[in-house]
């Protein structure tokens, strides 16, 4: 199996981004890691596109070839290859990227990660995302996503006694440090109590306590590590991949306080880089709720099952802590257009590991987790960055 | 003075009203947030027997008691609205017949979203700057349809407002007046659906602040004036915090647009909005006060208008007809139930 490494890293300011179509979000991302990178069309062997819903959100499928296409590679019938796993259909596309390079099949892959949600009204927005969860069992239930997760929230509540200000204390702290990354969509700091008395969404999940719908785009460049120096001088090494699945419906998991998906992908990650969860020194998790952030670090292995509640307020997770957490605001302040989002992660990590992330750098980044989920974890997909 | 501006106004506001925690209990939402979110403590609904054909009659009525004119010298009348009665048959004819203008009279009913009402003032002021008529009467006025348990709910009511249009003994000279427009859906209501649709906030950045910035951004700059010139601004008001904070954006402070601010007392009556709001203000300005107003129309337009209060307001009888703060005040409350059946949302085949 051979090294892989990101090359090349592009994202536009996430947003409501009315103004923008699909072809010009996902060309703009994409053109920016191209030129990060310094390679040329010729040098591309393949692409993957990471989108949940384009059908449902611009009545847009085929989206691999449309991406080829909108980026001007028509004339090079490049393979582009759509890839799809709820909100880690990012995280997936980076998979399949890496797999192709390592497997030696590829040796120059596009990634990119699109999803343009405010196209449709809010109501349609949350029924497609729903479409994520089990029709049968969840969906047509009317259980719709922060529903599930609000499930979550209780038992975590009920088990480890996890209170509602350490979930909003999650959102704190991601527009903390969403307030310093200019793709943010939301660039500014909020308060303990604005977070604490904004709107029930369902309980104890407050509108600030969920992710926003977003339009975005991000694109990374993968290589084969032994080809990078030819294109770049500061290189990241993709050190491990893991994905792993569990049932779709939240109530057929053995535990619902802990994704088991996450929990074996990271085993799967960990034993191929060949290092523990001590040796992470900051991850990009799925905070698409704030109690996901939670479970996240527990079933990560950064702190023990449970404890994850305290993880902000003992400055585990801040970004001057011992394993900073989102360190790009998440999804709850960077935003979440599903599909790029696994993607996203990818360029905040390597951005951390070139030393480039300007105000909300975290020192001495060595190693760093990407952390991406689908629905309310029945994939999950991990990488693991090195500096190279 | 010369030129060309409103001769004499009237509005009106059905007397029956709901609170916006009324609406949110039967919805199991919170009425003191929503209230507090969307700057509406309360909304106007019509009675059993009110319509966009009614409210005209009674606005058009109360302009006429304030001023002298014959209405035979009414030439033409326009009625903006989203609620006409009809889909094919003008409430502008029930209007003319009910005040006696017909029948040497232009008529036909506009339709621009909430700013159709503005768009009929501007053909007036055209039509009596080309001599084709003596006076124009342009009406908004609406009785709002909202989905039950859709936002627009909370905000959607009714009322109107009646402005005569001429050059003889004007009491607010329109000393410009110009649009914005482009093609922006951002609110709509396809032919024989009985509710509109919108696109959440869309209806805001793209929509209702773009247009109502560019389009009082050019007036002033064709009428050489600044925010501090104007005695009183009156923007259009979905809600109670559109208006606010698209003033504070273009440089007005509170002061210039509380008094033409109506919209957390009786809700959003769409077409009427900037219209009653302009009525407000017509009760109580003096000579020499400069208003300006700018309406919003979703699909998207806004139409600007510097106005200046002239000596002749003195002579107008303000008292013949009730102000809008009277009509604000003489309310009756009902709960959801009678709203529904008022709304017709009680409807079956």
């Amino acid at each position: 199996m051979r090294d892989v490494a990101v090359i090349g890293v592009g994202m536009i300011r996430f947003g409501e981004l009315w103004d923008k179509s699909f072809r010009q979000l996902i060309s703009e991302a994409g053109s920016k890691a191209i030129l990060d990178s310094g390679v040329a069309g010729k040098d591309i062997d393949a692409m993957y596109i990471g989108s949940m819903s384009s059908g449902r959100f611009i009545g847009q499928e085929h989206v691999g070839a449309l991406v080829a296409d909108a980026s001007g590679f028509s004339h090079l019938h490049i393979p582009a290859t759509r890839v799809e796993g709820a909100c880690a259909s990012g995280g997936l596309a980076i998979r399949e990227g890496y797999l192709s390079i390592a497997s030696g099949i590829n040796d120059v892959v596009v990634i990119g990660g699109i999803e343009k949600m405010n196209d449709v009204a809010g109501t349609s927005a949350t029924e497609t995302l729903a479409t994520a969860a089990d029709q049968e069992w969840e969906a047509f239930f009317g259980q719709t996503f922060p529903g599930i997760y609000a499930t979550i929230a209780t038992r975590h509540m009920h088990e480890y006694g996890t209170t509602k200000e350490d979930l909003a204390r999650v959102a704190v702290k991601n527009h903390s440090n969403g307030a310093l990354n200019p793709y943010a969509q939301y660039q500014k700091e909020i308060k303990l109590e604005t977070a604490l008395n904004a709107t029930m969404v369902a309980y104890p999940l407050g509108l600030f306590d969920c992710s926003p719908v977003t339009d975005g785009a991000a694109s990374v460049i993968l290589c084969a590590a032994e080809r990078a120096k030819e294109f770049t001088d500061k290189p990241v090494k993709i050190i491990a991949s893991g994905q792993a699945s569990d049932t779709l419906a939240l109530h057929a998991r053995r535990d619902i306080c802990t994704l088991d998906a996450t929990v074996n992908a990271a085993k799967m990650a960990y034993k191929l880089a060949n290092i523990t969860s001590k040796d992470i020194d900051f991850a990009e998790v799925h905070d698409c709720f704030t109690i996901a952030e939670i479970l996240a670090i527990e079933d990560l292995g950064f702190v023990k099952k449970g404890e994850g509640g305290k993880a902000v307020e003992n400055k585990i997770t801040t970004l001057d802590g011992e394993i900073p957490i989102n360190s790009s605001g998440g999804l709850k302040s960077k935003g979440h257009p599903v599909g790029a989002t696994g993607v996203a992660q990818i360029v905040e990590v390597a951005l951390q590991l070139r030393n480039e992330a300007d105000k909300r750098q975290i020192k001495d980044a060595r190693i760093g987790l990407a952390h991406n989920i689908g629905g309310s974890g029945a994939t999950c997909t991990i990488h693991i960055l090195e500096a190279t | 003075m010369e030129g060309i501006g409103i001769v004499s106004y009237g509005a009106n506001i059905p007397r029956l009203r709901i609170k916006t925690k009324d609406i949110a209990a039967v919805w199991g939402k919170d009425g003191d947030s929503i209230s507090n979110g969307l700057g509406i403590n309360e909304k106007s609904v019509p009675g059993i027997d009110q319509d966009t054909a009614t409210i005209s009659v009674e606005a058009a009525r109360a302009a006429l008691k304030r001023c002298s004119i014959n209405p035979q010298d009414i030439g033409a009348i326009y009625i903006g609205s989203e609620s006409h009665p009809y889909a094919v048959k003008p409430t502008g004819t029930i209007v003319g017949e009910a005040i006696g203008a017909t029948p040497d009279l232009m008529v036909a009913d506009y339709e621009f979203a909430c700013k159709a009402g503005t768009a009929g003032i501007q053909t007036c002021t055209a039509l009596v700057k080309s001599e084709m008529i003596r006076y124009g009467l342009a009406i908004g006025a609406d009785t709002a349809q909202a989905a039950p348990g859709d936002a627009l709910e909370f905000s959607a009511s009714a009322g109107g407002a009646a402005f005569i249009i001429g050059k003889e003994n004007i009491v607010a000279k329109i000393n410009h007046t110009l649009s914005y427009t482009t093609d922006t859906p951002d609110f709509w209501r396809r032919a024989q659906r009985k509710y509109p649709s919108h696109g959440g906030r869309f209806t805001g950045g793209p929509a209702y602040f773009k247009h109502i910035t560019n389009s009082t951004l050019k007036l002033m700059e064709r009428a050489k004036t600044k925010p501090e010139d104007y005695n009183y601004a009156i923007f259009h008001q979905p809600n109670g915090k559109f208006p606010i904070s698209v003033s504070k954006k273009l440089g007005f402070s509170y002061d210039q647009i509380k008094q033409g601010l109506i919209v957390p007392y009786i809700g959003n009556t769409y077409s009427g909005a900037s219209l009653v709001g302009l009525a407000s203000v017509l009760d109580v300005a003096k000579p020499g006060d400069r208003i300006i107003l700018s309406s919003y129309g979703s699909g998207a337009g806004s139409d600007s208008f510097d106005i200046i209060v002239t000596e002749d307001m003195n002579n107008l009888g303000r008292n013949n007809a009730p102000s809008v703060a009277d009509m604000i005040e003489n309310k009756q409350y009902i709960d959801y139930g009678t709203y529904a059946k008022l709304t017709d949302i009680l409807y079956w085949e």
